[in-house]
């Protein structure tokens, strides 16, 4: 990651070949540095083959764990708020618990723009393929969190009218007990999710999808 | 509690087929076909001015095996009465008093959605609670807890819930509420 805070000195700015290099030396450009592009440009100048400032801002990681790392931390709920979990659900994004700890603060209610289902409440059969539809017009990659007893398995609800478990119809990645869970517990679910995130292999498995669609 | 005066002017206008008083209610069980008639005059004559709620009773093994319980208020007067009515098996039908008090409309649906019994004149009789095409009247008490399976595609399905049969079942019978009333026993009892 380029550190863009740090000015250049003034001759390693004039030998940049960069047509952009002559806007930031104007007098009207509002920046006190030159535009990042120029940073990158410098990389192919044999001058500039080895540039100490550019070194120490160079991370070496592997592209799943890159991807992961931005997946995880930036986790868009799409609340799937059916009964009184939902209550906690809000308190978990409300100011006390603040859920925007963890990057999973913007609740969308469109399923489009979702990455994690969370169902907080008791899912009735009436209720149950709209779940369904919610869920799969949800983008990939998406997960999905069971909240509470209910989504889990029905809870206490043993009964003619309710589904016992969301995980007949979805793929559940994390299970949260409780009737209703506290804020708590819904954000250590959201970390176990997010460590489940960290040992993915995303583009491996698109890779994989690739290969088996070719042969 | 109701007034005597207001038992008195009903028994005198229409059929009272049985009265009890306990703990200061008062219910009358009239005749089904007067129910329509009953009400009108309650509500205009009598100033019955509220209908707190309709309830349907599944005496499961009786004859006629339904009873259809009426509750009618008058708020000001703090004054309650109970109107019965018996419903057989062979004909669950009830004639509507939807066009006298408006929110008799979703409480006569519940009836027909939970309980199967039909209203003659209602003007838009659909399920309330469960989907339309759900083939089974869940109140009833031959009717599962765990309910049934049944399958209405692109709308709702259902499965019987694990442990059907096992803790918390209701039980068909005509003993007491302690013996029929959902609680943890087996079926083979």
């Amino acid at each position: 990651m380029a550190n863009f805070q740090t000015p250049p000195k003034p001759e390693s700015a004039s030998s940049i070949s960069n047509p952009r290099s002559s806007i930031s030396n104007s007098p009207n450009f509002p920046f006190p540095f030159p535009p990042f592009q120029t940073i990158f440009t410098t990389m192919p100048e044999a001058t500039a083959a080895y540039d100490s400032k550019v070194e120490g801002n160079v991370i070496i990681t592997r592209v799943d764990a890159a991807i992961n790392w931005m997946r995880k931390n930036s986790l868009w709920p799409m609340p799937m708020g059916l009964a009184c979990c939902a209550i906690e659900l809000m308190a978990a994004g409300a100011a006390r618990f603040d859920i925007a700890r963890f990057g999973a603060e913007v609740m969308r209610f469109s399923p489009r723009q979702s990455d994690v289902m969370i169902v907080a409440g008791t899912v009735t059969y009436k209720m149950a393929l709209a779940v369904q539809r919610i869920w799969d017009q949800m983008p990939e990659p998406k997960w999905c969190i069971a909240m509470g007893a209910c989504a889990s398995s029905g809870g206490m609800y043993r009964s003619y009218s309710v589904l016992q478990g969301i995980d007949q119809l979805l793929p559940v990645d994390v299970y949260i007990s409780g009737c209703p869970p506290r804020p708590e517990a819904l954000l250590e679910g959201l970390m176990k999710l997010q460590r489940k995130i960290t040992g993915e292999s995303s583009l491996m498995d698109q890779k994989r999808v690739l290969i088996e669609s070719f042969s | 509690m109701a007034l005597p005066e207001t038992i008195t002017a009903l028994e005198g206008k229409f059929q009272v087929l049985h009265k009890t008083d306990f703990r200061g209610e008062t219910a009358l069980t009239v005749r089904r076909e007067d129910i329509v008639e009953i009400c009108r005059f309650c509500k205009d004559s009598l100033g019955f001015d509220f209908l707190l709620d309709i309830a349907s009773v599944d005496n499961f093994g009786d004859e006629p095996r339904f009873e259809m319980v009426y509750e009618l208020s008058k708020v000001l007067a703090n004054e309650h009465l109970r109107l019965k009515f018996s419903v057989s098996e062979d004909e669950p039908s009830v004639p509507t008093i939807s066009e006298i008090w408006p929110t008799a409309n979703w409480h006569e649906r519940e009836i027909y959605d939970m309980m199967g019994i039909t209203f003659t004149g209602h003007p838009d009789l659909r399920r309330i609670l469960m989907w339309e095409g759900y083939p089974y009247y869940p109140l009833r008490k031959d009717f599962p807890l765990g309910g049934k399976p049944s399958d209405v595609p692109q709308v709702a399905f259902t499965k019987a819930a694990p442990l059907e049969g096992g803790p918390f079942v209701t039980t068909a019978t005509t003993a007491t509420t302690k013996d029929r009333e959902p609680r943890a026993r087996r079926m083979d009892e």
